[in-house]
């Protein structure tokens, strides 16, 4: 049980580098068609990673040690962290070594020394990318924690693992902190990732980019390791979401079946959260980055409604 | 010193003699050779000494206690060392032995100035004296003396540089907030002092106080000691005070002199008043969670690296003290095992803060020392020019920005899990109000990073700024051995957390009557402070599977088909061929930017632009809210009050007589 239990956790892993570039690849596409272009080929994102991993890879003078292992941290933090969450099966060893906070901390590592690799070449876009991104995520991480610590304190634990469990196990009730702390965790993963309207993945304009500033200076293997993170980030905050809020279909015992049952639920419900990010992305336009915080501060209001609402509504003595 | 003494005390009057000794011998140098020397292995081994008798306080089932044939006659000082003393003696110890490894090597910028070496070392050796006797004291008459003994020649350390106005200023200031916290740390002790009938501690334990007068004194306690600490609204000293002392002078004073604060107030309410009312509780939390936040969005606006650092203390006590208000609220409620989980945390948090707060002040000092730089906005590309400093620096960025698998992310941690069982709790008051102290907590945390981003992106990466920085040397191998040695600690202090929680556990076991069975009952892999059903961490295998990702990749990539790194130069934005210059980039200010936009409500910002001769000027002056609305009134009210006195002096001494006479009487009838 055990070990085909850690086996799972590295195949889960296996899971999430293969599906993240996918992912991308789907949402793309379902917003080219939604747009009237045809868009790129689902296969894209993985030639892409392939001809950036046979690139020469360039490294500023200016640049220190910092630089060059600023992509191996942020890949290794963001990998780890989705280790972490249930995608295939609800109880997950390696969910025990983690727990959700740590999750946040994963992620907050990698951002660290994503915006510290920004400032470290000396030109003025890595600084503004680091700058923006720092204030993003600042106003995010808490709305992030807020909601996480709802699920948290329902099933009385931060273990991911047993979260899902409890929920699976309540069955479907609808609380009103559980709505709450969706729509939070939603707008959350929204900035997170850089997404419309808070980023935009596919701009180099320069007044408006936040995360392309602060890797413009990548090239090859590094940029590979960061882009592929990026996609990993998106992927994580998709099965955080249907995952953990909506667990049903996941396995619960390790059996091919099962894990067949799950892999089948998943993937159905990223695809359709897939959809949904690009109809959203299509509907509507980046914000200014001084309104970012108010959307932010928007997503902090639904986490903190969420978390109070539990503790007041729901725990009856 | 009396023979029955136990090994702990020994080794902690022995650890209080050294730094003694280390004083005296400092007002030998700059005349006998070798003197300088001496003052720092004295001090150095009174931090040794300090650690030892720690351990084996932590270690031993109950206190040490013992008697000095000093003091009044009718009240000798009494020594006592328990666990929680033993915690606090532990956390001087070390940053004492890592100043004194650091110290030779900064001083000697003062060797050959204006700056008296003797009076630095001298009452260095003083100031080390009085934290470790504050901590050791048994009675509230030595706890005093030694609290003096500490803020007065602490006093004279901020104001060794006094040939600058502002360093004067700062420090009568200083002096002025320290007496005002002691005022009430002796009224505090007084109300105990007289319900229980004797300044010795033992006696005021055993005191029965009413909850009115419970308030009183743990009111008294809380301003005092929180003065000390820096707690907002009274935190206004600590960014004057800190940055002015010489920086090893300041590690001790961020590292460990708030600390002793914390163990006063620890000490104050937990073992001496004892009857704990949740009230104190909520109070302790809102006032920890706004120093939380305040404190890291002022650190936020600064560009003096210094200044930045002392402003972070303000927010690391609050954390301290956020994690004390939920233990606090847990105990009062009956609730015992999360509230020795907040008590436990906060400890935890006070190791942490004295470790990476020292190493920062440190290496701001190393940067000080090679550069002779402050301001932010000078530095960039330290990284290369000082590689070992460089790296300990970012072991401490990252440790105090809660990080996982450094020592500040288990702290918040177990604060975080501690606020996760206010379902515990009745009343939604109380239930709301811990999730939103664990809001700011988590907003504080992740200002913090955006904060040290900024310091170490500005100061160690990118290009020099200045024409000093880009001539910086390496510093001295003592300077990196004191903060390589800090850095170390944190890395240790956040992979074996539980080994940590085992030797932690004495102090609330002493004081409360247990500690956490549970946390510890995994083995040391694994952390479970309530069960291991409710939350787990295991830092080692955590930190193991980082490396192993990070050599995987590493070495996979490698074997790719494209292996060598080829340097170029960056992109130039369209400028041509050449480099963008270093004014180009990113300062410190303009990445604080849009977030003194978001919270500019909090700050007293004046900007303004201003057209001359040559040019434009865009000047930028963020001030501290806390002058304005707490401060200035207390000065009005003060020259009012002077003011309506000032009356009395009519010139007359037939007037003035009358008014003797008057108070003579007034005063014999009060007595007879």
């Amino acid at each position: 049980m055990n070990a085909s239990a850690w086996l799972l956790v590295l195949l889960q892993a296996l899971l999430f580098l293969l599906g993240a570039p996918l992912l991308v690849a789907w949402v793309k596409r379902v917003k080219a068609r939604l747009q009237n272009r045809r868009g790129p080929a689902l296969s894209q994102p993985y030639r892409d990673l392939y001809k950036l991993f046979g690139k020469e890879t360039l490294v500023a003078h200016t640049a220190s040690g910092v630089f060059r292992a600023a992509p191996y941290i942020v890949f290794a933090s963001t990998l780890l962290a989705c280790t972490i969450v249930p995608l295939l099966a609800a109880r997950l060893p390696a969910a025990a070594v983690a727990d959700v906070i740590v999750l946040v901390g994963f992620l907050a590592l990698g951002r660290f020394f994503l915006a510290l690799a920004g400032m470290d070449v000396g030109t003025a876009f890595g600084g503004m990318g680091s700058s923006r991104e720092m204030l993003v995520s600042a106003l995010a991480e808490p709305a992030m924690l807020l909601a996480v610590f709802t699920l948290a304190m329902t099933a009385h634990s931060t273990n991911l693992a047993s979260v899902v469990d409890h929920q699976l196990a309540s069955g479907l009730i609808l609380r009103p902190s559980y709505l709450f702390a969706l729509m939070g965790l939603v707008l959350v993963a929204v900035a997170e990732t850089g997404r419309i309207p808070v980023d935009n993945p596919a701009t180099h304009l320069e007044l408006t980019m936040i995360h392309e500033a602060m890797i413009l200076e990548y090239s090859g293997r590094h940029l590979a390791l960061m882009e592929w993170a990026a996609q990993l980030k998106l992927m994580l905050y998709g099965v955080l979401i249907v995952n953990v809020f909506l667990p049903w279909g996941i396995a619960t015992r390790i059996t091919p079946a099962a894990l067949g049952l799950g892999l089948a639920a998943v993937a159905g419900k990223l695809l359709l959260l897939g959809v949904l990010l690009a109809v959203a992305e299509t509907g509507l336009a980046k914000m200014r980055l001084f309104r970012a915080p108010q959307f932010l501060n928007f997503a902090l209001l639904l986490a903190l409604l969420g978390l109070l609402s539990h503790v007041i509504l729901e725990t009856g003595a | 010193m009396p023979a029955d003494f136990p090994l702990s005390l020994l080794l902690a009057c022995a650890a209080v003699l050294l730094a003694l000794g280390s004083a005296g011998s400092a007002l030998g140098t700059g005349r006998v050779p070798g003197a300088k020397i001496l003052m720092f292995l004295l001090l150095g081994g009174a931090g040794a000494a300090a650690v030892s008798a720690g351990l084996l306080a932590l270690a031993s089932p109950d206190a040490a206690v013992g008697e000095l044939p000093l003091g009044l006659p009718w009240l000798p000082w009494r020594l006592r060392l328990d666990a929680l003393a033993g915690f606090f003696l532990l956390v001087i110890g070390l940053v004492v032995m890592a100043v004194a490894v650091y110290g030779p090597g900064y001083v000697r910028d003062f060797e050959h100035g204006q700056d008296p070496l003797p009076v630095l070392g001298a009452f260095t050796g003083l100031f080390v004296v009085g934290m470790l006797l504050v901590v050791l004291a048994d009675d509230a008459f030595l706890f005093m003396v030694a609290w003096e003994l500490m803020s007065l020649s602490s006093y004279f350390l901020v104001a060794f540089q006094h040939e600058q106005a502002a360093n004067r200023r700062a420090a009568f200031l200083y002096l002025l907030m320290a007496h005002v916290g002691a005022l009430s740390i002796l009224l505090g002790y007084g109300v105990l002092a007289a319900f229980g009938g004797g300044f010795a501690f033992d006696a005021m334990r055993a005191a029965q106080l009413s909850p009115l007068w419970g308030s009183v004194a743990f009111g008294l306690a809380f301003v005092g000691f929180g003065m000390k600490a820096g707690l907002v609204p009274m935190h206004a000293w600590l960014p004057e005070a800190h940055p002015a002392a010489p920086s090893h002078i300041s590690a001790l004073m961020s590292g460990v002199m708030l600390k002793v604060a914390v163990y006063g107030f620890i000490r104050f309410t937990f073992d001496l008043v004892g009857q704990l009312q949740w009230q104190w509780g909520v109070v302790v939390l809102v006032v920890g969670s706004l120093s939380a936040l305040m404190g890291v969005l002022y650190a936020l606006m600064q560009h003096d690296l210094k200044r930045l650092l002392a402003y972070h203390s303000v927010e690391n006590i609050g954390i301290i003290f956020i994690g004390l208000g939920l233990g606090l609220v847990f105990l009062a409620t009956g609730h015992p095992t999360a509230g020795v989980l907040g008590l436990i945390a906060a400890l935890y948090h006070t190791l942490n803060h004295a470790l990476f707060k020292s190493l920062l002040f440190l290496g701001a000092g190393a940067i000080l020392h090679a550069t002779h730089e402050r301001d932010l906005e000078r530095m960039g590309g330290l990284l290369r020019r000082m590689p070992w400093t460089g790296l300990f620096f970012l072991v401490g960025c990252i440790s105090i920005s809660a990080l996982p698998p450094f020592n500040g992310f288990v702290s918040e941690w177990l604060t975080f899990q501690t606020a996760l069982q206010s379902w515990l709790l009745e009343g939604g008051v109380l239930r709301s109000l811990i999730p939103i102290a664990a809001a700011v907590l988590a907003l504080t945390g992740a200002l913090a990073a955006a904060c040290f981003v900024k310091v170490y992106g500005v100061a160690f990466l990118g290009r020099a700024r200045s024409r000093r920085v880009r001539r910086a040397r390496p510093v001295s191998r003592g300077m990196r051995l004191g903060q390589g040695f800090l850095a170390t600690l944190c890395l240790l202090a956040g992979v074996f957390p539980t080994t940590l929680l085992q030797w932690l556990n004495a102090v609330p076991g002493q004081l409360l009557g247990r500690g956490l069975s549970e946390a510890t009952a995994h083995g040391w892999l694994w952390l479970t402070p309530i069960a291991p059903q409710t939350a787990s961490y295991s830092a080692p295998v955590v930190l193991l599977a980082l490396a192993l990702v990070w050599w995987l990749s590493a070495t996979l990539l490698r074997r790719g088909r494209v292996r060598a790194v080829r340097r170029c130069d960056p992109w130039g934005c369209g400028f041509g061929s050449g480099l963008p210059g270093p004014r180009m980039q990113y300062t410190a200010t303009a990445f604080a930017q849009p977030i003194r936009r978001v919270f500019g409500l909090l700050f007293h910002v004046d900007e303004r632009v201003e057209r001359d001769d040559a040019g434009l000027r865009h000047q930028l002056h963020v001030a501290d809210r806390a002058w304005e609305l707490f401060y200035a009134p207390v000065v009005r009210w003060v020259q009012a009050a002077a003011r309506q006195v000032g009356r009395l002096q009519s010139g007359h001494i037939r007037v003035y007589l009358g008014w003797s006479l008057g108070t003579l009487l007034v005063l014999l009838w009060l007595i007879s």
